[in-house]
């Protein structure tokens, strides 16, 4: 260990400092200053940024750290970067709820804090024991989330199933490792890759089998049918701050896993994991839009929307080329965002005396807040994938993608499951601008809650009038040399 | 004064005013309607400079704008009208500020019909005047937006299926098409409209593009059998949303014909055509048959609007069979400029029988035929255009309504007789359920009580109808500066169509 490799890894010893800091310093905050943990938590994340940015990875270099177990690239930067981001804005919109509730604890903080330790630690994975143990940082934290509201008991019945399958789907990944390493003598990610490309032999059994389980546990992480059963029910169960961080900060984890699983490592295996993605994508897109237009639940609905749309992500890692995973992450970094927004929307109609759980909740919304309302209006248009919004690019650039890599027909059922899936998007708008009202009363927003929401909503609508930045930016992630 | 973006302003500015109306909405609601107004008249005073400013002698592109938009996939804002475009922006432009003029009495939430219709104003010019394939898809589907909730907010009761089955039949039709325009993006590395033009495809890949961009055009045109989602999204819509509807969205299936369909892939639309002209004269026919049963008097224009539509995708496809009948294009142009001055007739028509009805349903709340009768006592005025516009509607010489068809069935006597033989038939089958129509709701005895207190003609209605029926007029008696404006793009578009394409 060098000093070179400290200060690659600055960010990461930053978070958990703070994060061991804060774990010791809420127990001295009384209960009616908790603002100030929040403060804390807001200022590691702005810091960690601020780390990040100064030693950004110019495009096509990377630098290795202890031994090559740790990867700083520009990729990971950029994922980073919008894992910080997307916290601090998981936390702003979260506090509304946890105050409402009577659930501000400091552990809420703690434990998304070490989540985005696990986060961190498997985008710069440089070898599948990196990139395990960062998992098992993020599922354990993961788990203790859903379970966050002790007396809630869907919550402790989703946080039991989420532990057990999580634990299954953790256990057939090492095992899937376990065997990659026994076929090819390493755990580095880029050894794995460069014995595939000289083997001769083509892929052996135990590869393929090390593949097929590889596969079977980044699925159930990305929560892909048939590996989704856990999503709606844990979507359902976790108090509404938990299901936005759910939704939104592990979904940049599971693009990493991917990438670094099946790019750095298993590229020379593409054309046996190619199938088995297109199948998972397939899937899900016919499964999770089918079944959310049954939902009357939003949380539910939303979740068989995130199948859907992690279906549609990994066209864009079919194809094996750059461009086809700058669609993918461009894809992943779109759904984040729009996927904030929309919880940050049902977390604002939840009240204390009623967590908003139906669709019919957000009746006349656009009589009652007629901003937050249209804003709504647009993370639904753009989760449909309607130009001009963020999702239309997405969906667009992940298409031409698919189809460049000779599967048109899977780009033909993709654009048809969106146009099924535009149905129950549009039933919320319908709900909001359509229906009356139960009470015309507005509901009352904090002003931060109220800002981020409308930089969120407006995000969506100028990232996609101007999607060239972003698009350019996950290019340049993936450029070599 | 000819160096402004003038497109781009024709695009932004009605944006930009419905913004400013919405936010000002709220707070003070006085100024919503006479700001909107506004709007949208310097709007359609930008379209008469552009049109001032159009060289009718060539088919280039005009007043082109150009700026990279996003360069990792060389996409290009890029704007720019020809004969074909510059027409349908004036019509949008005029429209957009008579539903303005026309929706002054709506008390619900004014400030956002006003804003949407202003967005969907600024939306459809775009759809127009853009000239790379995937800022046209942008436009083309962004439009959705605000005509989903026109017709969701502001419609009748049974508004919300009427609207949901209209977003998800124009959304299915398009996904069509952005799949074949990724195809040949991929093919040329370009969404230039003009590089398309002149890809060369082979004819399998050829009819796949030709059908994927017909099921797109065909539910916006729309065509029988993919036209039940406008029956009922016109009954629904709030008047301003219906006279939209018809005289300026239904037009973009038959521009994308026109921009996409024939210069893009002209050998499978010659190996199609028949299919094309099959379905027109079904939907001329058939769906002439389906209006004289109506009782309703929205359904009854909206099923006459499916069946003049026919005449345009008629008159687009003749030229293929002329080509084959006499091995020349004599009388081809013909069909295509017939097509084309159908689209700007049956917008002013279709138009200003909407407003129409909406004179009658803000009055006495019915769209039923048989809530009317003898109206023409009551409303003298309102009975001289209301027949007027019927009487186009059925193409009565000297209105417009004559002129494009009479056109196209010329045409069609060059390609087939039964063609036209059939084509023809909308005369009678047109004159029969419109004069029915007025028959019934106009003249005889007042009808009932109801009927008996109707008062005549408001200022602002007098303003919407008199424009309409003086455009009417305009083009069936001198419609020369039309047909000059469109010749050279015609020209244009004949020598793409004659030209195979193939590798």
């Amino acid at each position: 260990m060098t000093l070179i490799d400290l200060q690659l890894a600055l960010p990461e010893i930053f978070v958990l400092s703070m994060t061991c800091i804060l774990l010791l310093a809420d127990l001295f905050i009384p209960a009616h200053r908790r603002g100030l943990t929040h403060l804390l938590a807001m200022l590691t994340l702005i810091f960690s940024a601020i780390l990040t940015v100064r030693l950004m990875m110019p495009a096509g270099q990377e630098a290795l750290a202890f031994s090559g177990t740790f990867i700083r690239d520009r990729f990971g930067d950029i994922l980073k970067i919008f894992s910080y981001l997307t916290l601090a804005a998981v936390f702003v919109y979260a506090k509304h709820y946890l105050r409402q509730f009577d659930l501000l604890k400091g552990e809420f903080y703690s434990l998304s804090l070490f989540a985005l330790l696990g986060i961190m630690v498997m985008i710069s994975a440089g070898s599948m024991l990196t990139l395990y143990l960062g998992l098992e940082l993020l599922a354990l934290a993961t788990y203790a989330l859903v379970a966050f509201n002790r007396e809630s008991l869907p919550g402790s019945e989703a946080a039991m199933k989420y532990f057990i399958l999580g634990s299954l789907a953790s256990g057939l990944l090492l095992y899937g490792m376990s065997l990659l390493y026994g076929a090819t003598g390493t755990l580095a990610l880029a050894e794995i890759g460069q014995s595939l490309e000289l083997s001769t032999t083509g892929s052996g059994l135990m590869l393929t089998f090390g593949l097929v389980f590889v596969v079977v546990g980044i699925a159930f992480k990305l929560g892909v049918v048939p590996m989704h059963m856990w999503v709606p029910d844990v979507y359902h169960g976790a108090p509404l701050a938990a299901t936005l961080f759910i939704a939104t900060v592990p979904k940049i984890a599971g693009l990493a896993l991917v990438i670094r699983m099946l790019d750095d490592g298993l590229s020379g295996l593409h054309g046996d994991w190619q199938m088995m993605v297109a199948v998972l994508a397939a899937l899900s897109l016919l499964l999770g839009n089918l079944a959310a237009i049954a939902q009357t639940n939003i949380k539910r609905m939303l979740a068989y929307s995130t199948i859907s749309h992690m279906g549609f992500m990994l066209l864009g890692i079919l194809a094996g080329t750059p461009d086809g995973y700058a669609s993918a992450m461009f894809y992943t970094l779109a759904y984040v965002i729009m996927s904030a927004g929309a919880f940050a929307v049902v977390i604002m109609v939840s009240t204390p005396d009623h967590e908003a759980q139906e669709i019919d909740d957000f009746k006349g919304l656009a009589r009652r807040n007629p901003w937050q309302a249209f804003l709504m209006l647009m993370l639904m248009f753009s989760l449909a994938g309607i130009p001009v919004f963020l999702g239309f690019f997405a969906k667009w650039q992940v298409i031409a993608a698919t189809i460049n890599a000779g599967f048109t027909n899977l780009a033909i059922l993709a654009v048809m499951t969106a146009v099924v899936g535009a149905f129950y998007y549009l039933r919320v708008v319908k709900v909001m601008y359509f229906d009356e009202p139960e009470t015309e009363q507005a509901i009352a927003v904090p002003y931060d809650f109220k800002a981020l929401l409308s930089a969120n909503g407006l995000a969506v609508l100028a990232l996609g009038l101007f999607s060239g930045g972003l698009i350019e930016l996950c290019i340049s992630a993936f450029l070599t040399g | 004064m000819l160096d402004w973006p003038l497109l781009s302003l024709l695009i932004w500015l009605p944006i930009v005013a419905a913004c400013v109306v919405a936010l000002v909405g709220s707070a003070q609601p006085g100024l919503v309607r006479p700001l909107a107004l506004v709007g949208a008249l310097v709007v359609l005073g930008l379209s008469v400079v552009l049109y001032l400013g159009f060289d009718t002698g060539t088919s280039a592109y005009q007043f082109q704008e150009k700026a990279p938009w996003i360069s990792a996939f060389n996409v290009y804002y890029h704007l720019g009208v020809d004969g074909f475009a510059l027409p349908l922006i004036m019509l949008t432009a005029l429209i957009g500020v008579l539903v303005i003029i026309g929706g002054w009495g709506i008390k619900d939430r004014v400030h956002l019909y006003m804003a949407a219709f202003l967005v969907l104003e600024g939306l459809m010019v775009g759809v127009f005047a853009a000239m790379d394939a995937l800022l046209f898809y942008v436009f083309f589907e962004a439009m959705l937006v605000p005509m989903f909730l026109i017709i969701g907010i502001w419609g009748g009761p049974n508004r919300i299926y009427a609207t949901i089955k209209f977003f998800l039949f124009t959304f299915f039709g398009s996904v069509f098409m952005l799949i074949a325009l990724i195809w040949m993006y991929l093919q040329s590395g370009s969404f230039e409209i003009t590089d398309l033009h002149s890809l060369p495809i082979d004819l399998h890949a050829q009819i796949l593009i030709f059908l994927a961009f017909l099921i797109a055009f065909a539910v916006k045109i729309p065509m029988w059998p993919v036209h039940t989602w406008l029956p009922d999204a016109h009954v629904e819509a709030p008047t301003g949303g219906s006279v939209v509807l018809a005289a300026v969205m239904l037009k973009i299936g038959g521009y994308g014909l026109v921009r996409f369909s024939l210069p893009i892939t002209p050998d499978a639309a010659a190996a199609l055509d028949w299919l094309v002209i099959g379905l027109s004269l079904v939907a001329i026919t058939y769906i002439g048959f389906v209006a004289l049963a109506q009782s309703d008097m929205k359904k009854l224009i909206a099923y006459s609007s499916i069946s003049h539509m026919g005449f345009v995708t008629l008159g687009l496809f003749l030229a293929f069979a002329i080509a084959r009948n006499s091995g020349e294009l004599k009388g081809a142009g013909l069909g295509m400029s017939g097509a084309m001055v159908q689209m700007i007739s049956h917008g002013f028509i279709s138009a200003a029988m909407f407003s129409a009805v909406g004179v009658l349903y803000d009055r006495a709340h019915s769209r039923e035929i048989k809530s009317y009768g003898g109206v023409a006592n009551t409303m003298p005025w309102f009975a001289v255009f209301a027949v007027l516009f019927f009487m186009a509607n059925s193409g009565l010489p000297g209105t417009s309504g004559f002129v494009g068809e009479f056109m196209v069935i010329i045409a069609a006597f060059h390609a087939n007789f039964w063609f036209a033989f059939v084509a023809a038939t909308t005369l009678l089958l047109g004159a029969a359920y419109s004069l029915w129509l007025v028959k019934r709701v106009f003249y005889g005895e007042v009808g009932n009580q109801k009927v008996a207190g109707l008062k005549d003609l408001t200022g602002r209605e007098w303003v919407v109808l008199t424009t309409l029926a003086a455009f009417i007029l305009a083009v069936g008696v001198w419609p020369f500066p039309l047909i000059e404006m469109m010749e050279a793009s015609v020209q244009d578009l004949m020598m793409h169509i004659v030209e195979s394409k193939l590798k």
